[in-house]
């Protein structure tokens, strides 16, 4: 392909990412940008060149070795949930920017551990960010069959890499605060993530079923190849151990590398897009790695003798076929993993180069007493600077070193660097004790073995055996040679390499850890780490510090790099938030911190406490001192948790004595109310009884009659009395629980048939027929006295409301599984809806009665509701077909 | 002759009231409830009205209201007798415009007496 052509292409194309990266800048678009797809996306610049052109080559030359890189992460996502989430807590609330600031801040603020974990980043992933350039360049030269020119500045390459730097220069750098998002590049890398997985999914089909007949036809012509068989073994137990190094390596590398980091944790908008990525990733990976194979040992069967690199065959197998669509497609897929890759680990790279190197060790100025503007600017432009010289550097790197190692072994080396950083890095997670000596030490004794068993002898030249360094070890010492140490010889280089600078980094940091205790504030940010879920809401409240500062001057050193607005805004918000007045002039620990903070994301960990301390006044404070503070704040968090609790108890509490007290005010007004009704019912013969006495023992000449009439008035009145007393203790009694029942099976329609017969006589004067329906044999458990009463009090109910003439009166006996239900029903007004559920009450006396005053005495339905109830019944009215009124009543048959 | 109307639920009571007001020499109408003795007051106009307060359907202390209400029976003098002995109740019968409350049981010669000094 013309070269003019690729070029316009790959212009066109960073035409359109600039363009995404715009518009996802903007904030209507954030429920695109802002969502757990983007995210997973964008973890997926895991998957370099290496990936895409590398693991082809791997692939070719020994077959499944490919697959270990890509198995960690697979193995180690579900634990993001609680590692992930945790980092990106500790993260979030801290302002931290990098994973330097990261093991900066937990190891104290330490200036020196910030500086060394960013020599080591640089160190591992320059080459790793030259080594994708070179992936560019040669596929680019490839592509358009142009050769490598010496000149730098006639190889189109080099243009390209310009342009990339100073895409990635301006996308990365739009806050001055590195821990904000940066939607537009995390929008643009996922965007490449999709279009690097689908071109290479398209090589891979055309492969596999245009070029060839299906994985099978793949397998059966590899399958013939000289030395099909030694590349596809797997060498018994040296090679599992191998393989599971290498499976640690790349756990490691998923949570560590720069780039990881950068969009794992500083880009992360939400905790739980995480619970997507932990199964879309993962995904992600397997269906990338779905046609490595077929591709790989399609190029095989295809190139057979010929002298063509492994790693580019999914490009030279469309070119093969002269397909020029997909040649170019292949390579803007290459393209895309190579540059995503470039710029996410230059900004993170710039970022940590700048916040805890060039500030720190004031290489950019005191950055004191100037204005914010002038701060801001000199900030972002040395962000700017170091992303372009990133780049620019990995380019020379790649130019004139040559890297002649394939994509996958200097890839290797970076992870290993990069590894170095995991005890004080998952330390910090997990281990309060872990100390900044620990971590410090563990890591440059870690990076010297990595140096000794590495990169000395990659840059002797791995493959020159005759080197005596290699072949005979240190001095002739062939316990130290360096690949095959203290006589470990069945592992790898790369394996080899990551064990012995594991093992000697982790046991110095533990070693140095338990044996020397850290300062005040390693042990002040070990709490906050290890136990960040304790201190999301107020991790201010968990930070220690004693001295003498004023607010003043924590405002001045603050506006100088927030400006005037944001400051007032920040202080504002922490008065709020821990009620503190603003006119106070003296700050406490909490304000130390939070100031920190806001500074933290503009000039890391580091800086920002060396700047805060240079306006406060901070006294020691000795270790014993911290451990007594931060016991006492949990216990204060403790007490604070258990006042919480005691007052919402006690909420609680007065709420339900409320209730009962309401309830006892009610329950004292119905005994008002019933006592009052009680008298009334009471007085009401009283006074009959005695006005008719005074007639009779005042007045001689009352007419026989009327003296007889009178006298038999003062007997109905006074059994009327008695009655009353009679059913008022008997409410009583069922009330109180003290009456007693003696259930036994009997049979309802006997009972029905005795109550009715006192009634007769009634019935018969009122001229009201009575029916009654249901099985003779009907059985229930109940007491027949107490049944006998309730359907007395029912029958005598329903009398009062029949109508004057053509009364009917129906009992009913249903015959259910569990219980029987009787119904009474007369042919009557029925009752008022309103009525429904007040009936049952003492005294309550319908409003639609049909005559004036109720026979009885206001306690009969009362009863039989007790009666009922105390059977395990249920009693209830409503209106029959008839619009008469229907009192029903169950009892239980078991 | 002087007429009174006796509104009480309580058959028994009234009959004492009736026998003994007749005695008095009055004419005796009987309402047993408050509707019933709102019907006859349309066409009669008693000098004395005798008034329960816990009745069915319409209450005394509302019967007393409707009464007042009526022009004709202006110079009506209306008599509480009542089971309700609270002060409230008391109080509450009086401010409607009763001309005297009586509590039950009571002495068929205490209201005689009264029902005289009202019409004194």
């Amino acid at each position: 392909m013309n070269s003019i052509v690729l070029i316009a292409i790959l212009v066109l194309y960073l035409g359109v990412l600039f363009y995404i990266a715009h518009w996802a800048e903007k904030k209507d678009n954030s429920k695109w940008t802002n969502n757990p797809y983007i995210y997973t996306l964008s973890l997926a610049v895991y998957c370099t060149a290496w990936t895409y052109y590398g693991s082809i080559g791997v692939a070719a030359e020994s077959g499944l070795n490919y697959l270990p890189i890509y198995l960690g992460p697979v193995i180690i996502a579900p634990t993001w949930i609680i590692i992930l989430r945790k980092i990106i807590r500790i993260s979030r609330i801290n302002k931290i920017s990098s994973v330097a600031d990261f093991i900066s801040l937990r190891y104290g603020n330490s200036r020196f551990l910030g500086a060394l974990v960013t020599v080591i980043c640089l160190t591992g992933i320059i080459p790793y960010i030259a080594l994708q350039l070179k992936a560019i360049a040669e596929t680019f030269h490839i592509v358009s069959n142009t050769p490598i020119r010496t000149n730098i500045f006639e190889d189109n390459t080099t243009f390209i890499a310009i342009a990339l730097a100073l895409f990635a220069s301006y996308y990365g750098t739009r806050y001055v605060d590195a821990s904000e998002k940066r939607k537009g590049i995390v929008t643009a890398v996922a965007l490449e993530s999709v279009l690097k997985l689908v071109f290479f999914v398209i090589i891979g089909i055309y492969v596999t079923y245009s070029v060839f007949n299906g994985f099978g036809d793949i397998y059966e012509k590899a399958s013939q190849l000289p030395d099909f068989v030694k590349r596809n073994t797997i060498g018994g137990l040296p090679q599992a151990i191998n393989w599971g190094l290498l499976c640690v390596l790349s756990m490691f590398a998923i949570f560590l590398l720069p780039r990881q980091f950068q969009v794992a944790v500083i880009e992360n908008n939400r905790e739980n897009h995480i619970n997507t990525a932990v199964w879309l990733f993962p995904l992600y990976l397997l269906i990338f790695n779905l046609f490595v194979y077929p591709i790989a040992w399609g190029g095989n069967i295809l190139f057979e003798g010929q002298d063509v690199n492994s790693d580019a065959y999914s490009l030279l197998i469309p070119m093969h076929f002269k397909n020029v669509l997909l040649t170019a497609l292949v390579f803007l897929g290459g393209f895309s993993a190579a540059i995503s890759m470039i710029v996410v680990s230059s900004i993170g790279l710039a970022t940590m180069v700048t916040n805890n190197v060039l500030i720190p060790y004031n290489f950019i100025g005191q950055l004191k007493g100037e204005e914010q503007t002038i701060n801001s600017t000199r900030i972002l432009n040395s962000r700017r600077i170091g992303i372009f010289s990133l780049i620019i550097l990995a380019y020379f790197i790649y130019r004139f070193f040559g890297l002649d190692y394939s994509l996958v072994s200097i890839g290797l080396v970076a992870f290993v660097i990069i590894a170095q950083l995991a005890p004080a890095f998952f330390g910090a997670l997990f281990w309060r004790r872990g100390s900044r000596l620990g971590a410090v030490w563990g890591i440059i004794i870690g990076f010297a073995v990595c140096i000794y068993t590495l990169l000395i002898p990659y840059a002797l030249g791995a493959s020159n055996a005759a080197n005596s360094l290699i072949s005979e070890g240190f001095m002739g010492m062939h316990l130290l040679k360096p690949f095959q140490l203290f006589g470990l010889d069945y592992l790898q280089p790369v394996p080899h390499a990551l064990f012995w600078s594991l093992f000697f980094n982790f046991i110095t940091y533990f070693g140095v850890s338990v044996s020397f205790k850290g300062n005040y504030r390693e042990r002040n940010y070990a709490e906050m780490f290890v136990d960040i879920n304790k201190y999301v809401t107020n991790h201010e409240n968990a930070f220690i510090w004693k001295g003498t500062a004023y607010r003043n001057d924590i405002e001045k050193v603050l506006i100088r790099f927030l400006g005037e607005e944001r400051t007032r805004r920040a202080m504002n918000i922490f008065n709020l938030k821990y009620n503190v007045d603003k006119n106070q002039e003296l700050a406490d620990a909490r304000l130390i911190k939070f100031a920190e903070n806001l500074l933290t994301g503009h000039i890391g960990t580091a800086s920002a406490r060396i700047l805060i301390a240079s306006v406060v006044k901070e006294e020691k404070i000795t270790l014993p001192e911290v451990l007594k503070i931060l016991e006492e704040s949990k216990e204060n968090i403790i007490i604070n948790k258990k006042l919480t609790e005691t007052s919402r108890e006690l909420q609680e509490l007065s709420a339900k004595l409320k209730d009962a007290n309401d309830s006892l005010i009610q329950k004292d007004q119905q005994k008002d109310e019933f006592l009052d009704t009680v008298t009334h019912e009471i007085r009401t013969p009283i006074t009959a009884i005695r006005a008719a006495s005074e007639i009779l023992i005042e007045d001689d000449e009352i007419p026989e009659e009327l003296r007889k009439q009178f006298l038999q008035n003062i007997i109905s009145e006074s059994d009327r009395l008695n009655r009353l007393i009679d059913k008022v203790l008997d409410l009583e009694k069922f009330e109180t629980g003290k009456q007693k029942i003696n259930v036994s099976e009997n049979r309802i329609m006997e009972t029905i048939e005795n109550a009715i017969e006192p009634l007769q006589q009634l019935l018969t004067n009122k001229q009201i027929s009575i029916h009654v329906e249901g099985k003779e044999n009907t059985k229930a458990l109940f007491d027949e006295d107490r049944i006998f009463q309730v359907v007395t009090n029912l029958v005598s109910n329903a009398i009062k409301f029949c109508p004057e003439q053509d009364g009917l009166i129906v009992i009913a006996v249903h015959d259910k599984a569990d219980f029987i239900e009787v119904q009474v029903r007369d042919n009557g007004k029925g009752i008022t809806k309103g009525d429904f559920e007040n009936i049952f009450d003492k005294f309550y006396q319908s409003t639609n009665q049909n005559f004036k005053k109720p026979i009885g005495s206001g306690l009969g339905l009362a009863i039989c509701k007790q009666i009922i109830e105390t059977h395990k019944g249920k009693i209830w009215a409503t209106n029959g077909a008839n619009g008469g009124a229907c009192l029903n009543f169950t009892l239980p048959k078991k | 002759m002087k007429k009174i109307l006796i509104v009480d639920d309580e058959p028994n009571i009234v009959m004492t009231l009736e026998y003994t007001f007749k005695k008095n020499n009055f004419e005796v109408f009987i309402a047993r409830d408050g509707q019933e003795a709102l019907e006859i007051l349309k066409t009669q106009f008693p000098d004395v009205i005798i008034l329960d307060i816990m009745m069915p359907l319409v209450d005394g202390f509302e019967t007393l209201q409707q009464i007042r209400q009526n022009e004709n029976l202006n110079h009506c003098k209306v008599i509480f007798l009542s089971a309700k002995n609270k002060e409230s109740d008391i109080e509450k019968g009086l401010a409607l415009g009763a001309d005297a409350y009586l509590t039950k049981p009571f002495s068929l010669k205490k209201v005689v007496e009264q029902v005289h000094v009202l019409l004194a």
